[in-house]
């Protein structure tokens, strides 16, 4: 679409100052003359015209009418010659809309710092207090479930367990067996120097028992069922289904949150000890290749130098995982507000603060099964 | 019949800025609209109505261009709809604005950089002259002057329905699509609406096209109607569809609702006098 570039000029007529346009002055057309406007850096002044004469005019809209307004200084006092009424109620409409737009306010960055980390700190403490509300609903709902044993919801308990057992079996198992195979082969290079390679299988037993098998599955876990559950309960709370719960008289905390909690805390210890016996596979199966073992002297030698307690620790530390992960879900997602974006929002949050405070929690373990020698 | 599915022919010589013939739509094998014939008028508002299903927002969707037509011609603003991309497709897209149902403002961005991103992109003006044209967007719309700086969560329904329509006028377009405006609305609000509305239209020169269900809408602000019937379009004044033979028509609007939306119009039209 060609277009005729917005032109205007001052000129005199009988002893007014008038602001004369021509040309096409729309929002497609005045780009050029506010960079000319621009960068003619001080703006000669002059003095406010009394009239803006726009009959030369071919296009006009409301962005066009808001630049003339701008280069008369304002619309006070200034009156308008307009080729016909549509040109005349558009600047009717845009006079009486017109708001002084305030300039942005100039924040120095020293204030806006010291503000952004006000709010971040607020906004942390109002986190903590709204986390310890929930674990105290949490408490009480359990601990009338407990008087109550029908409220424990069995069906839904196990409709849950299994989405976040059964459903994640095979992606468990795969990706221990190939942690297992990683650490025996790592451990056969290594031992190796020291001609101590036998050593590998205490390597990947008590490695896999302790630590890696419910690190591993912690975080696929919280990867995909505690972000699931902050997606479910957000998106309910969006469409008002939680509101439409409360008013029925049903504790979301009971129907939604507990057999989540429930469900992951029977489904941990489960999945660990299948994701062991995955990562033992996949050793026993790198040290048939690398070692010469049989899959016989693997375990044997498993069975003789690695203590039963090694698996005790991992599994003991299984079902506290899955609590957290399960009740920072469930929580991440009776935060959600409004919109569907902070659906999104909350669960990219509710997965990075699970597994944060999985990692934490395993380090006071570490430091717990130290001080009690295990 | 005349041309474009009217009843009585009202063109008098104006420009057609939509022109559908023959229009065919379908999913899979259902079809939802056949050998359609449609006329929009510039300077003129046309209620779209229809029972449900009866494909009002496909062919809105449709003659917007996010629904592919199987067959048939569709024109905007004398372009050719069908087969457009690229260039031109963005060019007419600058000259059109869509109001959705629920406003579908971008929830990420504030109100007022809802309104300048139509701006920014087919204009590219520097943000002082976008903030200017926003708030005077804001204001056009009845909105308070703070509302440029809430996000779309913090808006009330009808105030969502405002920043939309704000949004959609941003560049000031020869031509305006509304999908229900005012439903979900108090009476009151929708009033002040079609008034908003209809007062817009005069002073910028739109062509309006709305979806609608409201009957008091359709007698205070549009022109015409287009009725979906039968997968075609039936399109008259007010009076030529009171006029017209067909069940849905008649059920439509001599039913309780369409006596007591009419029956106030005929009292204001008397008051006036």
């Amino acid at each position: 679409m060609a277009v005729a570039h917005p032109t205007f000029r001052y000129i005199e007529r009988d002893g007014t100052r008038v602001l004369e346009a021509s040309g096409t002055w729309t929002v497609f057309s005045i780009r050029p003359l506010r960079r000319r406007r621009a960068r003619a850096s001080a703006p000669a002044s002059q003095p406010k015209p009394g009239v803006i004469d726009v009959t030369r005019v071919e296009r006009l809209d409301t962005a066009g009418i808001l630049e003339l307004l701008d280069l008369a200084g304002g619309g006070e006092g200034v009156e308008l010659r307009a080729k016909d009424k549509a040109q005349a109620d558009l600047f009717g409409v845009v006079r009486a809309n017109e708001v002084a737009t305030p300039p942005e306010p100039a924040v120095n960055w020293l204030t806006r710092w010291l503000g952004e980390i006000g709010h971040s700190l607020v906004d942390l403490y109002r986190q903590i207090v709204a986390l310890c509300a929930f674990f105290g609903e949490t408490l009480v709902v359990l601990a009338g479930a407990f008087l109550q044993p029908k409220r424990f919801r069995p069906s839904a308990i196990v409709q849950q367990m299994y989405e976040v057992w059964i459903k994640a079996l095979a992606i468990v198992a795969v990706l221990c067996f190939l942690i297992g195979v990683v650490i025996a082969y790592q451990g056969v290079q290594q031992l190796r120097q020291f001609g101590a390679e036998t050593f590998t299988v205490e390597a990947v037993g008590i490695s896999i028992f302790r630590e890696l098998g419910v690190l591993l599955t912690a975080i696929i876990v919280a990867g995909r069922s505690g972000s699931a559950f902050t997606a479910q309960l957000g998106t309910m709370q969006v469409n008002q289904e939680i509101d439409a719960m409360r008013t029925i008289g049903l504790n979301p905390i009971e129907w939604l949150v507990l057999p989540r909690i429930f469900a992951l805390v029977i489904s941990m210890p489960l999945l660990v000890f299948w994701g062991d016996l995955a990562g033992l596979l996949g050793g026993a199966v790198a040290c048939t290749i690398y070692l010469d073992f049989t899959f016989v002297q693997f375990f044997a030698r498993l069975r003789d130098t690695v203590g039963i307690w090694s698996f005790y620790t991992g599994l003991i530390k299984a079902p506290v995982f899955g609590m957290i992960i399960a009740a920072v879900g469930c929580f991440e997602g009776l935060q959600v507000r409004g919109s569907a974006e902070s659906v999104g929002l909350l669960t990219t949050r509710s997965v990075v603060e699970s597994i944060f405070s999985v990692i934490v929690l395993d380090a006071i373990f570490s430091i717990i099964f130290l001080l009690a020698g295990v | 019949m005349a041309e474009g599915g009217q009843l009585v022919d009202h063109r008098d010589g104006r420009d057609i800025v939509v022109k559908l013939r023959d229009v065919r739509t379908q999913f899979g094998d259902h079809v939802i609209h056949d050998k359609l014939d449609f006329d929009l008028f510039r300077g003129e508002v046309v209620g779209l109505v229809g029972g449900s299903g009866s494909g009002k927002s496909v062919l809105l969707r449709t003659i917007i261009g996010l629904n592919p037509a199987r067959r048939g011609q569709i024109e905007i603003l004398g372009i050719n709809r069908r087969g457009l991309h690229g260039k031109a497709e963005h060019d007419l897209q600058a000259h059109t604005g869509v109001q959705f149902q629920d406003g579908a403002l971008f929830s990420s961005l504030t109100v007022a950089e809802n309104i300048m991103v139509p701006i920014r992109e087919h204009a590219g003006l520097d943000e002082e002259a976008m903030r200017r044209i926003a708030a005077l967007k804001i204001a056009m719309v009845g909105l308070p002057p703070d509302t440029g700086e809430k996000k779309p969560s913090e808006l009330s329904g009808g105030m969502r329905k405002r920043a939309s329509l704000a949004r959609a006028l941003a560049l000031d377009p020869e031509l305006l699509f509304l999908d229900e405006p005012t439903a979900g609305l108090d009476p009151i609000g929708a009033s002040h609406y079609d008034e908003l509305v209809r007062g817009l239209q005069r002073s910028l020169g739109l062509s309006v096209l709305m979806v609608t269900h409201d009957l008091d809408s359709l007698n205070a602000i549009c022109d015409r109607i287009a009725v979906l019937l039968d997968k075609r379009v039936v399109a008259g004044t007010m009076d030529e569809l009171l006029a017209y033979d067909h069940p849905w028509v008649r059920e439509y609007f001599h039913g309780p609702r369409g006596r007591a939306a009419a029956r106030q119009e005929h009292k204001a039209a008397s008051d006036g006098k």
